[in-house]
């Protein structure tokens, strides 16, 4: 028999301090929960993640490529390799966000538990999110990797490409998210697949540019959170472009941003009767 | 109390109610779910809150944690007023909700520290934590089994060990033996009864007359949102329905009849499935009694109290 009592006298020592700001402590336990799941599955959450973006560099690079040789001066397969980046970090983003917020909220009630917990609303989401920025820093890097077994020379840009692989997967998250909490079903996810991610994912200059293409559809991409993280991970292989450069990282920064507060918003009005 | 040397055991103050509630009230829509509800938990006792399925007992759990917010009235957890001051509220007090919500693909210690992490114990007590809560829910020998293969009473008692691992002052326990079977269900009953006894206060709404009776210090009777009493179980029983009940089984016509003799005299009665109940029938005359014909006496217990007071019945 156990001494029920030494688990009977009072209060935790780190008391929570500030009701409003976000807390370092109740962010790092709910960061920490998701790292004790993920190392359970681990393996098949990155096999999905590489693998699919692999096969369309693969795919693309050796199809496309066989006709194409070179874009904008760049071996096909390299600026394929480098816009492949992009695609692994939507899906490592995007995915997560709608898909497990929404069966931890709905099917297995994690969050009813977790809020019962010295953690906030915003603490809960924004460490969530921050947890799949993480992982699509690291899922972009597999395209990169693969690109340069296939001739892509090393620089010292592609250092920077973690960062803008989180900073996107930070929007993309958070914007799955914000999805979870829309939806009235599992199933509606299709539609949003269908009709925003692809597109999104199509009109990125992931596979072809799109100087060709209509001024509208140029115009348009600037919309296009994906395709700032394009032409941000091509500048820092190819060249940077400083000015340019900074409107695109202010622009993932923005998206961010907004997406965090939808998210937070939408998720709050579910969770809080 | 006795404490471990290397935690800390800061003591909860005995003045302060664990649990004040005036005149709250929380609407979905039409619906009064909670309705002008006061209620009082004492440091150190169990109180029940006993009702049938949507009395609002959990909508109570809920604002007591800040997962419902009030349309008007005041609520006190611990002293902090609640929704302000519900996050310090909450990392003194453990949640036992009414369905598992644990992580399946996690072993129970992982489940308990991820746990003792968002409970804020401090890193260096988080092993000892982790280890003294698995040791009363008695789950040591299971510490590194994933929780999809325990059994549902495993679960149920890994479920409360989660609210133990922060040494909580309070502990909400949300319906803690639904569903189990009657064995299962002891089990859970000697962990609370510990728990209780061992100086936490406990708030836990139950539909389960008889855990109400073993495990509370205290009930109050929930009906469409508020109490309509409160009291020991026994004050509550004296009070309510008197010493004994008279029980008769028989066909549908007989019961009628037993009905009718009774009913002119003031006698309440009450149905559960082929018998009829006589309450109060210490105070029958015997020549009524001996007109009745053949049935067993048995206790006055909550139930008669519940049914009683409401007209509703509670297990469904």
């Amino acid at each position: 028999m156990t001494d029920l009592t030494r688990l009977a006298s009072g209060p935790a020592e780190d008391e929570p301090r500030n009701l409003r700001a976000v807390e370092p402590t109740a962010f790092a336990g709910v960061f920490t929960r998701e790292i004790t799941l993920f190392r359970r599955v681990w393996l098949s959450t990155a096999f999905g993640s590489i693998v699919e973006p692999t096969i369309n560099l693969l795919a693309f690079g050796f199809g496309l490529g066989a006709l194409v040789s070179s874009v904008q001066g760049i071996p096909y397969i390299q600026f394929i390799g480098t816009g492949t980046v992009a695609t692994a970090v939507l899906f490592a983003s995007v995915f997560a966000g709608m898909y497990d917020t929404y069966i931890k909220r709905t099917f297995r009630k994690t969050y009813d538990g977790i809020l019962a917990t010295p953690v906030d609303v915003p603490e809960l989401f924004l460490a969530e999110g921050a947890w799949i920025a993480v992982k699509a820093g690291v899922f972009g890097m597999a395209p990169l990797l693969v690109a340069m077994i296939f001739g892509l020379p090393p620089s010292w840009g592609m250092l920077a490409i973690p960062f803008i692989c989180f900073l996107t997967g930070l929007g993309f998250g958070f914007m799955g998210q914000w999805f979870s909490g829309i939806v009235p079903s599992i199933d509606s996810f299709t539609y949003v697949q269908s009709a925003l991610i692809t597109p999104l994912f199509v009109l990125a200059g992931i596979f072809f540019p799109l100087q060709g293409l209509p001024q509208w559809v140029q115009t348009s991409a600037q919309l296009n959170p994906l395709y700032h993280c394009v032409q941000l991970v091509r500048n820092a292989v190819f060249g940077w472009e400083p000015m340019n450069d900074l409107g695109h990282t202010l622009a993932l920064v923005v998206f961010a941003a907004v997406m965090a507060a939808l998210s937070i918003r939408v998720l709050r009005r579910k969770l809080i009767d | 109390m006795t404490s471990s040397p290397t935690r800390t055991t800061p003591v909860v103050d005995q003045t302060v109610p664990a649990l004040r509630l005036r005149g709250v009230v929380k609407t979905f829509g039409d619906l009064r779910a909670v309705d002008g509800l006061d209620l009082d938990l004492f440091p150190g006792t169990c109180l029940g809150l006993l009702g049938p399925n949507g009395a609002g007992k959990s909508t109570t759990m809920r604002m007591l944690t800040g997962q419902a917010i009030p349309d008007s009235g005041e609520i006190e957890v611990l002293g902090f007023p609640i929704p302000q001051k519900s996050k310090q509220a909450r990392a003194r007090m453990g949640v036992v909700p009414q369905s598992e919500n644990l992580d399946e693909e996690l072993t129970v210690r992982q489940n308990l520290t991820v746990w003792a992490t968002l409970l804020r114990v401090p890193r260096r007590h988080r092993v000892e934590a982790v280890g003294d809560a698995m040791a009363a829910a008695q789950l040591v020998d299971r510490a590194d089994s994933k929780v999809q293969t325990l059994s549902g009473g495993m679960k149920r008692r890994l479920l409360i060990a989660r609210a133990l691992v922060h040494r909580p002052a309070l502990v909400l326990l949300d319906e803690p033996t639904v569903g189990l079977d009657p064995q299962v269900r002891g089990d859970i009953w000697t962990l609370i009864d510990r728990l209780r006894s061992s100086g936490v206060s406990v708030l836990m709404s139950t539909h389960y007359i008889e855990e109400a009776e073993r495990l509370c210090d205290d009930v109050a009777v929930v009906s469409h949102g508020t109490v309509i009493a409160r009291g020991t179980p026994a004050e509550l029983v004296g009070i309510h329905a008197g010493v004994e009940a008279l029980e008769f089984f028989g066909p549908p016509d007989r019961l009628a009849r037993i009905e009718d003799t009774v009913a002119p005299l003031g006698f309440a009665t009450r149905r559960t499935g082929p018998s009829v109940s006589v309450l109060r029938a210490e105070a029958l005359p015997q020549h009524v009694v001996d007109d009745l014909g053949e049935g067993s006496r048995r206790a006055a217990n909550l139930e008669d109290v519940f049914v009683l007071l409401t007209g509703e019945k509670l297990e469904d």
